[in-house]
Order: structure tokens, then sequence, then C-alpha cells
């Protein structure tokens, strides 16, 4: 009994040798660090999710991909980053879904030159460095197209409600740098946390200030809070919301509350009813429908299909790099570097990148769509 | 004007706080457990809720069944120097048996379309037992340890449950559908009826709770325990009884407070700790002993939150829990000395 024990063992070591040891220099590597646990789950999951829609080769060359969770953690994410670098030998890394997990790995990115795609959005700072790239919209980008639509449907003043962490401030930064050249001014700036129970006191607030609209900073299930707080006091006027709120879970627990109301998105949400000249339509019809066919109906997310942009930003540029060096050294890695930053414009699905040496983060207007909310479904502003 | 409207939102999140400080004070005073998984419960509750809204079986019901194998396994284990058969029973049915019952009520009650109130008592229903398997599974073997190390515990027991809320539930938040759609006007005031179901159920829990403890035997065993464990134990009371009564009673309370509160705001997997935690303030000022002064304690906190979300949004969180401080002051002071580990 014991002998035949040890004998599966060691027929389980003898099979699995040959993959421990196969070296991974003729295959490219992405390592994609996600918070698919912990506070950040909610845009993790649909991130880890895409990657299972990942091409099996790119390119030519088969693709390696190695998926850890970081729960949101900074220090975490250092961690997985440099167990990409140091064992797994990526080129390429991805991550993470938090600002704060993000910065991190783009710390490890900068000092071990790997190209980094962040999928969430990071400070200037960070935006700056040489190896990383920015997936998502710029805020300022998003909030000057609010801020435009606003002024275009008369709104003068507006009251704030908003998550109290950086995604909060976030808004009244931009705008307090904005709002003055639209004419908008802050009548009332409020705040709550994601897993409040209520949000009447701040609500009540707000109606007082009799504000000509509203705008809500938050993302997700949590920016329907105040949405419905509002509508139940009364308030009838237009609500805006930040493109982090556009989800159909949203919608699901708005219902009637969401009527009125104006958000910015990115427009992998609607690729159906984009005109067939937008150049966002082809790639994000391909990831809403290759995700819906896995994951089910109604289940796209914004923040998936940064994963899907990474991967069309890759195909393009991969080929490139891989002119010029194998994969695996040093060379590919700073050769794909510069095929990403010279190799555009990249159409995705979420905008069409175009990066350049002193702009990573590549998007333009393209990247902006405004969407308003009738019987359950989200729909293109005209 | 507005003041009425913060008192009224202050009284209806605070009742919920007071159930779950009442709660929080049954268990540590019965068994010593300082219990963190108590807004666990409310989670489950209200998610189960919302799933059934959905005419979905809820996850909690497998979720149970898994409880009730791993309890059924440690009360093998212990059966393993030699068990007698009305034990083994005893454990198969209560383990076993008795969730899978559950789950085939479940998934034969959910297709015909339940009105809202029996909903709420199959969710009541299955989020009560796991309080007996989470006590059985977690506490148990460490009844007699210390307060820290029993703490520890529910701080594993509160992240694993938040774990397994993360599963089975997933990440996004879920709204259940109100008891009673209905809104009564009293004069400028408006109440929903699903304020009056909590307000009417906290007070009625409230009543209950004080007819066990002074009328019934299990009840007075209960208060013996929470007295002094090794006196109630030397005249008899069994205290393993006594924790499980105490958990049970905690997770159905959480199981009402989710459903009372489900339907008023969006729940998600990791709600429940603050919601908790809240209750815990109250605990806190009633010195994990008293009942009155916890639910009284509750309501304060409700009406503070309420009051500081209007005038000081940002700094809401700190203001509740910045009220433990002055009140630890206080209670140090008055405290000289401390009571026996």
């Amino acid at each position: 009994m014991k002998n035949r024990f040890f004998a599966g063992i060691a027929a389980i070591a003898a099979l699995s040798l040959p993959v421990l040891a196969s070296p991974a220099l003729a295959d490219v590597t992405i390592g994609v660090t996600v918070s698919s646990t912990g506070p950040g789950a909610a845009l993790g999951i649909p991130l880890k999710n895409s990657v299972e829609l990942w091409p099996a080769d790119v390119g030519g060359e088969k693709l390696k991909v190695v998926v850890l969770d970081d729960a949101g953690d900074p220090s975490v994410a250092t961690t997985n980053a440099r167990r990409f670098v140091n064992d797994d030998k990526v080129d390429v890394i991805v991550g993470s879904a938090l600002t704060p997990a993000s910065i991190a790995v783009a710390g490890v990115a900068a000092e071990t030159s790997t190209p980094h795609f962040s999928a969430s959005p990071v400070p200037p700072n960070i935006s700056k460095g040489k190896w990383t790239f920015v997936l998502p919209q710029d805020a300022g980008l998003i909030a000057r197209t609010l801020f435009a639509r606003m002024k275009a449907d008369g709104v003068k003043t507006f009251g704030y409600i908003g998550f109290s962490d950086s995604y909060g401030d976030l808004w009244v930064n931009q705008y307090k740098a904005l709002g003055e050249q639209y004419g908008l001014k802050m009548v009332a700036e409020e705040r709550y946390a994601r897993p409040d129970t209520s949000v009447s006191g701040q609500v009540l607030k707000l109606v007082a200030a009799r504000p000509d609209a509203m705008f809500v900073g938050a993302s997700g299930t949590g920016a329907a809070l105040p949405q419905i707080g509002l509508r139940e006091r009364g308030f009838t006027g237009k609500i805006y919301q930040t493109h982090g709120a556009v989800t159909f879970d949203f919608l699901r627990i708005a219902g009637k509350a969401a009527d009125n109301t104006i958000f910015a998105s990115g427009p992998v949400m609607v690729p159906e009813f984009q005109p067939d000249s937008s150049e966002t339509k082809q790639e994000g019809l391909d990831y809403v429908t290759a995700y819906e066919k896995k994951f089910g109906a109604g289940t796209r997310t914004q923040f998936g299909a940064h994963i899907h942009d990474a991967m069309a930003i890759l195909k393009r540029a991969i080929p490139i790099a891989l002119k010029n060096a194998k994969p695996g050294t040093p060379e590919f890695r700073a050769a794909l570097r510069d095929a990403i930053e010279t190799g555009g414009p990249f159409p995705a699905s979420q905008g069409v990148f175009e990066y350049k040496a002193d702009d990573h983060l590549g998007l333009d207007d393209r990247a902006v769509v405004l969407l308003t909310a009738r019987n359950g479904k989200f729909e293109l502003v005209k | 004007m507005i003041a009425t409207f913060l008192i009224q939102d202050g009284v209806t999140n605070g009742a919920i706080y007071a159930l779950l400080g009442l709660a929080l004070v049954l268990v540590f005073s019965v068994t010593r457990v300082i219990f963190i998984p108590q807004g666990e419960f409310v989670a489950y509750g209200a998610l189960t809720l919302a799933l059934l809204d959905n005419d979905r079986i809820p996850a909690t019901t497998s979720l149970l069944l898994c409880f009730g194998a791993i309890a059924f396994l440690a009360d093998l284990w212990s059966m393993r120097r030699g068990a007698d058969v009305r034990a083994f029973t005893r454990s198969l049915a209560l383990n076993l048996v008795f969730p899978a019952a559950i789950y085939g009520l479940t998934t034969v009650l959910v297709p015909l379309g339940l009105p809202s109130f029996a909903k709420a008592l199959l969710t009541i229903l299955i989020i009560a037992p796991m309080g007996y398997y989470v006590y059985r599974i977690a506490y148990r073997p460490l009844a007699d340890a210390s307060v820290l190390v029993l703490l520890i515990a529910s701080v594993g027991v509160h992240l694993a449950m938040m774990g397994l809320g993360l599963v089975f539930f997933g990440a996004e938040g879920l709204r259940a559908r109100p008891l009673a759609e209905a809104n009564y006007t009293i004069g400028s005031l408006m109440i929903p009826a699903q304020s009056l179901w909590i307000y009417g159920s906290t007070i009625a829990i409230i009543i209950a709770l004080y007819m066990f403890f002074e009328r019934t035997l299990l009840g007075k065993a209960l208060r013996a325990t929470a007295v002094n464990r090794l006196g109630a134990r030397l005249v008899g009371v069994r205290t393993q009884l006594t924790g499980v009564t105490a958990f049970t009673l905690a997770a159905a309370i959480g199981a009402i407070s989710g459903v009372l509160i489900g339907p008023i705001t969006t729940i998600y997997y990791d709600t429940g700790f603050l919601i908790g935690l809240k209750g815990f303030v109250a605990a806190i000022i009633g010195g994990l002993a008293s009942f009155p002064i916890t639910a009284v304690a509750a309501i304060g906190v409700g009406l503070i939150e309420s009051f500081a979300s209007f005038f000081a949004s940002s700094y809401k969180e700190v203001i509740v829990f910045g009220l433990i401080i002055p009140v630890l002051v206080w209670l140090s002071l008055s405290h000289a000395f401390h009571e026996e580990e």
C-alpha cells in the first residue's frame, strides 16, 4: 500500500518536472494581478474573468498567463509583481484594479524595466512613469464631458455627494480645476461610505440647498444609495453619474429612481448602439459577445473591458517587438515598451489608444459616451 | 422639519443597532465571546431575502449543509473514543437531517412564489441554525479558553464568513423588497411601513428576551451562566446548552435584523461588519452587560449618526466611533477592579 502511494507521488513528480523545468523563453508571458477578493472584488472579478477570454497565442508566440489575487492590498500587489518578474520572467504586467495597488505595481515595473498596464486610474506622477501605461479613462476626460453636458442642459448650480475616499475627492478636485470654465457652482458637498445604511442626512442637506442638478461621485451599486435617497426625498431634477456607476447592477438596484439621469461611460457598455463608423464598435462587440456568452447576458462591465483592451494593444505591439528581440529578455521588454508607445493608434473597446512618450493616458473624446437609463436599460444620448 | 426627518432616520437605524447590541451582550455575558461575526448574520439574512425575492434558491442553504457536515465531522471526532447510539443519532439528526430538511423545504417553496412575510420567515429559518453550527465548529472546543483567545477566534470566524459571503453572493450589493410597500403620513412626516416593522420587531424582541430571561428555566440558566459560569456549573446548569442557546438566539436576531434592513438599503457581503460594529459601540456603552442601557445607547448611536451625516458627513464615522473613547474612560474610572478572568 505504502509503496504504491510513493510510486504515485513519484509518477506525479516525474510528470510535473518537464512543466516546471520548461523555460518560458519562447513564450510571451503576462502577469496579471487583480483584487478578486477584498474591498475591490466588484472590480477585480470581471477583470479576472476577462483574462480567460484572452487568445492562446499572439503574433505566432504561445501566450502564458499567470493570474494572482492581491485583495486590493498594495503590499500583496508588490509581492505579486516581484514574483512575476523574478520567478515567472514576465514580459508584461497587468494590474491592479484599485489605485493604491496599481501604484505599488508601477513601482516594481519601473524598477525592473517591465511594461505595465494599470487597470485603474493612477495619479499623474505615476502615469508619467516610463513603463506604466494607463487603460481607464482619465477623470479629467470624464469630468470635462459631464461638465460640458451640464452646461448644455442649463445647469448653473449643483449639489455633490460622493464616496468619502479618493474616488469622491477626485470629482471635487476636477470641479475645482474645471468648474468655473463651464459656469458651474457647487452649492453643497456631502460624503458617505459604501457600506452606509442611510444617506438621509446628506440628502436632506443637498435638497435644502436647492441646486439645479445633483452630481454623484460614487461607483457600482454604491452609487444607487444617494440616487434612491434623492428621489425618495422628492428631488426630480437631473442627476449626473460618473462612469463608475455604469453597471447593470446599478440599474437593478435603482430601478425607477434612475430616471432623468445622465451617465458618463466608456463606449463598451453600448457597442450595439454605436454607429458603424465608430472605431470602438467592433472591438466592443467582440468583447461583450464573448464575455456574455461565457458569463451570462447582462454581465458586461467597463472594468473587465480594460483587460480586453490591454490584449487589443498587445496583439499589435507584440509582433512589432518580436522583430527586434526574443520574449523573456530585457531587450524584448524594452522593444515592447517602445512598440506600445509608437505603434498606435490602437482601436479598443473603451476608446482608441494613442500613447506617446509624454502621454501614457492615450485616450481622447472617443473614449467617453453619455448614457441615460430607460426601462432598466442604458441608452446612448444623442 | 429637517430635524424630524433626521430623528426618524436615526431611530430606524438605531433600532437595528439595538438588536445587534442586544445579541452581542447576550453572547458575551453567557459565553464571554465578543461576537464579531454578528454583523455577518445580518448581511446573510438581507442577502438571502433579496435572493428569495428574485425567486432564486439562496446559496446560504447549501452553506448550511456544509456547516452541518463539518459539525457532524467534529461530533464524530469527539466521539472517536467510544460513542453511544443516542448521541450518534442525535448528532446525525441535528447536523445532517435538519439542514437537509431546510434545504428541501426551500427548494420546494421558492418556485411557489411566496408572500413576502413567508420569505422573511424562511430566511430566519435558514440563518438561525448557522449560529448553532458556528458555535459547534469554532467556539465549543474553546469553551474554557480566555477572552482573548475567544476574541481571536471571533476574528477568524468573521473573516471566514465574510469570504464565504463573497463566494456565495458575489461582490455587488443587493436590495430586498420591503415587507409592506405602504407609506403612512403623520402631519408632515412620512413613515414607510418598513420602518414600522423595524420598530415593532425591535420592541417585540426586547419584550420576548425579557420574558425569556425572567420566566423560563432555560432563560434563568442563561442568566446564571452569565453571572458566574463555574457556579452555574456546580449547581447543575449545562453551560454548553446555554452557549448553544445564546449563539442560536444571536444568529436569529441577526437574521431578523437583516430581513428588516435589507429593503431599506443596499447590502453587500461585507456590509454586516460595519453595522455590527455600531451595535458593538452600543454594547460597549452598556458595559457588555446591561440590556436596557445597550438598547437606549443604540438609539443614541443611530441619532448621532443621523445628525452627524447632516452636519458633517465626512466625519460621520469618526464621530460615531469616537463616542467609545469617553465611555471607555468613564467605565475604567468607575470600575476600579476587574472581574474574574
